[in-house]
Parts: C-alpha cells; sequence; structure tokens
C-alpha cells in the first residue's frame, strides 16, 4: 500500500507550520500597537486567504506563480519550480493558514501588558530582546494554540493545494486529495483508510494541545501552592 | 546636578506645558488625574517624544528639538518605577532586578546586585516569582530594578497606591529611607497631598497640563500663589477678599481682617483647617465670633464647620481641625465660641 499521502500531508503541514509560524508572529509582532488606517487596509490584506473559498486562493496563487505572470516567470528563470510541486503544496497550505496564526499571534501578544515592554525599554533593552524575552515568552500559550490551529488546517486543506499543486501522487497527493479521488474512483475502502488517518492526525495535535496546556496550568497551581 | 524639563507635549486633545527646573533631590508632582504628571515622567523616560524643548540632567541633554536630540529610552538611563510596578511575571526577584544589567558580566552583575537585594530587604526571595510576592515586596523589587542601573534620575509613578492601606505606612517609611540615599533627582508622582509632602523637599502642581506652581513644599502650602493652588493643596478656607486700609476685607466671610504679609492686590485671602484655633474670650486681633453647625470625625482627629456671625449667607464658612483631646475640652462651652484666624497663617493670593 503506498503511504505516501501519509507522508505528504506531514511534510507538507509541518513545513506550512513552521513557515507561518515565524511569519505569522513576526509580522503580528511587528503590527501589534500600531494604529492607522493603512494597518487596518493591511490587516484586510493578511486576513483575505480567510474569507475566501480556499480554491479562490489557489487559483489567485496559480495566476500569481504560474509562467503567465512577470513574477512566475522569473521564478522559473531562477529555476525554481514553485507550481505543481511539493513546494507548491506548502506555498498553498502556507497561504491559507496565514491568517490563523496571524490573529491568534496578535491577539496573544496584545494581551502582553504594554508597561512590561515600556519598563523594559527604560533598562535598556532594545526591541529584539524585548521581543524575545518578554513578549514571546509570556505570548507563548496563544502561539501555542495558533501552531495547532495552523497544522490543523493545513492538514485539510483541500482547494488550494488541488489548484496550485495538482494531483500527483507521491508529490503532491496529500490526505485530502487522495480521499477525494478514492472518492471519485468508488474506492470507497481506501477513503474511509485515509479519513480514519486523518482523524487520527487531527485528534493527536489537540490532543497535544490539551497535555500541553494542563503541564502549564500545573506548573502554574504548583507555583500559587507553594506561597 | 540641574535637572532641566522644559517642554511641549501633545496627546490628542490634551496638551502638556511643562517647566521644572531644580537642583534638588525629590520633587513632588502632585495633581489630579489627567493633570499630566504621568506624561510628565513618560517624556523624562524617553517613552513619549514631546513637540518641543529640553530635557537635561547636568550637561546631559536627553531631549532636545532645538539641537536634535532624542535618546531612545533605553539609552537615557532613567529609573522608572511604574504605577503597577510592571514586573517580569515569568522573571524570578534576581531575574526582574538584573534585567537592566545584561551588559554587565555575571560576576559584576552579582557584585552589584547583591548588596542593592540586601539593602531592599530581598536577600532570601531571589528564586521567588513576582506572583509569589506581597504588594509592598513587589514595590521593593521594582524599585531594586530601576536603582539596578545606577540612574541619575529616578521617576516613581504613585509607587504607594497599588498597596493596601495598612501597609502603606510602613513601605512609606522604607521608600523614604531609599530615596534619602539615593543621589540624583527623583520625581515623585502622586495625588495624595501629604505622602508627597512626607517624601519629597520641592513640590511642583499640575492643574490640566500646566504648572501651577513650584517651589520648596513648605513655601508652597504656606504662601500658595493662586487660590487654586491652595484648593489642590488642600487648604479648607478661602474667600474672594479686597485690601482696604492695610486690612484685607474676606467677602465671603463678612470679616477684616490683619495679616502678617499682604499685598494691595489681593483677590482672595485663606487659612487652613488646622491653623484655625479658637479663643477663650472675645476681643483680640482676628477673633470672631461664630457657632459650630455641625462636627465630623477623624480617628484624631475632629473637623469642625463653623458659621460666622457676620457672614453674609448662611451655611458654614470656615472649616477647622483640631486635635481630639482640644475638642474634649471646647466641645461643652456655650455658644457663641470666639474663632482665632492667626495673622502669621492668613495668607493672600492675586489670583
Amino acid at each position: 500500500m503506498d503511504l505516501s499521502p501519509i507522508r505528504l500531508s506531514l511534510e507538507v503541514s509541518v513545513a506550512a507550520t513552521a513557515v507561518v509560524t515565524l511569519l505569522g508572529t513576526l509580522v503580528a509582532g511587528w503590527r501589534v500597537r500600531r494604529r492607522g488606517v493603512i494597518f487596518e487596509l493591511l490587516d484586510g490584506v493578511f486576513l483575505l486567504p480567510l474569507v475566501l473559498p480556499p480554491t479562490v486562493v489557489g487559483f489567485l496563487l496559480l495566476l500569481m506563480l504560474g509562467r503567465a505572470s512577470p513574477i512566475g516567470e522569473f521564478i522559473y528563470q531562477l529555476g525554481l519550480r514553485l507550481v505543481f510541486s511539493w513546494n507548491a503544496a506548502v506555498i498553498a497550505a502556507a497561504v491559507t493558514t496565514f491568517p490563523l496564526m496571524y490573529m491568534t499571534a496578535r491577539a496573544a501578544l496584545e494581551q502582553v501588558d504594554a508597561s512590561l515592554a515600556e519598563a523594559a525599554r527604560t533598562l535598556g533593552a532594545g526591541e529584539g530582546r524585548i521581543f524575545r524575552e518578554i513578549l514571546l515568552p509570556l505570548a507563548w500559550p496563544g502561539l501555542a494554540a495558533g501552531m495547532v490551529l495552523t497544522f490543523a488546517r493545513a492538514l485539510g486543506d483541500f482547494g488550494a493545494t488541488l489548484i496550485l499543486a495538482g494531483n500527483i501522487p507521491g508529490r503532491t497527493q496529500t490526505l485530502p486529495l487522495a480521499i477525494f479521488f478514492a472518492v471519485e474512483a468508488g474506492d470507497t475502502q481506501e477513503a474511509v483508510r485515509w479519513s480514519l488517518v486523518t482523524v487520527a492526525i487531527s485528534l493527536a495535535a489537540l490532543g497535544a494541545l490539551n497535555l500541553w496546556t494542563r503541564h502549564r496550568t500545573g506548573l502554574a497551581m504548583r507555583v500559587v501552592q507553594q506561597d | 546636578m540641574e535637572f532641566h524639563a522644559e517642554f511641549a507635549a501633545q496627546r490628542g486633545q490634551f496638551a502638556l506645558e511643562m517647566r521644572l527646573r531644580t537642583s534638588g533631590a525629590r520633587v513632588g508632582i502632585l495633581g489630579e488625574s489627567g493633570a499630566g504628571k504621568s506624561m510628565t515622567l513618560r517624556a523624562v523616560a524617553g517613552l513619549l517624544k514631546p513637540a518641543s524643548g529640553r530635557i537635561a540632567m547636568g550637561g546631559r541633554a536627553l531631549f532636545d528639538s532645538s539641537g536634535g536630540v532624542n535618546l531612545p529610552a533605553r539609552e537615557r538611563q532613567v529609573g522608572y518605577v511604574f504605577q503597577q510596578y510592571a514586573l517580569f511575571p515569568h522573571r524570578t526577584v534576581a531575574q526582574n532586578a538584573a534585567f537592566g544589567l545584561a551588559h554587565l558580566t555575571a560576576t559584576e552583575r552579582d557584585a552589584r546586585l547583591r548588596p542593592l537585594l540586601k539593602r531592599m530587604h530581598l536577600d532570601g526571595m531571589e528564586g521567588r516569582y513576582p506572583g509569589q510576592l506581597s504588594g509592598g515586596q513587589q514595590q521593593r523589587v521594582a524599585l531594586a530594578r530601576a536603582l539596578a542601573i545606577e540612574p541619575q534620575i529616578l521617576l516613581l509613578d504613585e509607587p504607594l497606591s497599588a498597596l493596601d492601606f495598612h501597609v502603606r505606612a510602613l513601605v512609606e517609611k522604607e521608600l523614604l529611607d531609599t530615596l534619602a540615599a539615593f543621589r540624583g533627582v527623583t520625581l515623585y508622582v502622586s495625588h495624595n497631598l501629604e505622602e508627597v509632602y512626607r517624601l519629597c523637599d520641592e513640590i511642583l502642581v499640575l492643574a490640566r497640563g500646566r504648572v501651577l506652581a513650584f517651589g520648596a513644599k513648605d513655601e508652597i502650602f504656606l504662601h500658595p500663589p493662586t487660590a487654586e493652588v491652595a484648593r489642590l493643596t488642600a487648604c479648607k478656607n478661602i474667600s474672594r477678599a479686597r485690601a482696604l486700609d492695610g486690612m484685607v476685607e474676606a467677602l465671603d466671610w463678612g470679616l477684616r481682617l490683619r495679616l502678617g504679609r499682604t499685598d494691595a492686590r489681593a483677590q482672595f485671602v485663606g487659612i487652613r483647617a488646622n491653623h484655625v484655633t479658637f479663643a477663650d474670650a472675645p476681643g483680640g486681633e482676628n477673633v470672631f465670633p461664630c457657632s459650630v453647625v455641625e462636627s465630623t470625625e477623624t480617628p484624631f482627629r475632629r473637623t469642625v464647620y463653623l458659621r460666622l456671625d457676620d457672614a453674609p449667607d448662611s451655611g458654614w464658612h470656615l472649616q477647622a481641625e483640631v486635635w481630639k483631646d482640644r475638642w474634649e475640652e471646647l466641645k461643652n462651652r456655650p455658644a457663641p465660641w470666639h474663632v482665632r484666624l492667626d495673622p502669621s497663617r492668613l495668607f493672600v493670593t492675586l489670583a
């Protein structure tokens, strides 16, 4: 039996989660506590993939990155294959999940008391150190929740992946695609198998978050009881 | 060393006009909420950029709009104790206190922190987290963290207001000791008059973003420059006034008063409630018949509301504050009582 959809789904989701966690957190960190119409408009752009149908996101990406566009042609000249490739699957998953990570990270960073950063500033800390040593650790529970959401959503992407990466078994056929084409081919057994695998992976991700949160709460409880 | 903060700052509709120049040790910034007190500290610390002006310590400019100087907060070396202390909750007492010393080696850090934590009675608590400390201990950590960077300017924003009432007096005493040992300029923001009086040498009165008065604390209390400053520094008895034949006529009280120090341009006359006394008999300088309208008590004192017999309207005109034992002597006296307004305690203001 070909297990490549499982391997591909895990690879693509992990890669997309890594990219989106980094980008989403950095962009949220930059955006936090900035006010103005320009930033509101920018938020609209950042959140667009969340409200658009994934097929539209995939199609727009295809137009943008395909050889018909100047960007696509430039990338092609560099020798990179972005569409209909493993990279494309990661890009599709990353773009559709970015809003989730961005929103969660922004909320998590915004709930950190602003006077902590100000205190750090008066104590000689630069913005980078404040982000690493104050904001990130204090926003960490929210960021972790965002990562799990991102991973789960990346695992489930169908429309954008299909359009941008295609359905190439062994290269871009992730679990949702494998399920769709199994159903279409009338192979219910295989579709059920892949569905159960998807359920198991998603549950494992949620379980990991739960365990981790309980661990944190447990630590906090112990701290209070010591007092 | 002279500290110098003369600047204009704007935030939304609110404009702050600061004029402060001192070589004193501890300046209390007094004002109601929204007067611009915290904004003043934020501008000095570099957390808010003034529109124009100059902030300098000794010869070192922190901000100078004409010279294009605006040091970022991290380079100002200004110790800032925030109202809610802003301790880093995920760091221990020792890590909090050491946060501003990242540029030192571990040995140097230790050498600087150990005596400081001991002095602040924090030794033995180095490994605790802020959430495990009492309010008073948190305040000491915040103070230690600010002092660790050896600042020339120390800013305190209502450092006692987050504390329970019963620990406040004790923490205030410790704070006074710490501030007395600090070599540099302290700006102490509070809306609590008595706290500022006890902890500071000079007082700056701020209202609606304007400096109404600045000077030695006794000068501000005994001779407030305006009726508003008198009111803001808790003077309870103020009357409209005009000068008359070397005396002062208090229009709201219907009295002619003799003053130790007066001015022909007097607009208001006032006296503090604790300076109002009672004579045993009629006659004598500034002694007037009156009756008690009501009185309220605090643990040690009694506030007496007096109606002056010669006043143009009814109601009460003067507030007197007397110690409880004095009140015991006074309270059974028959009416009328005779209030005495000491000429050396009365003051006039020109606005």
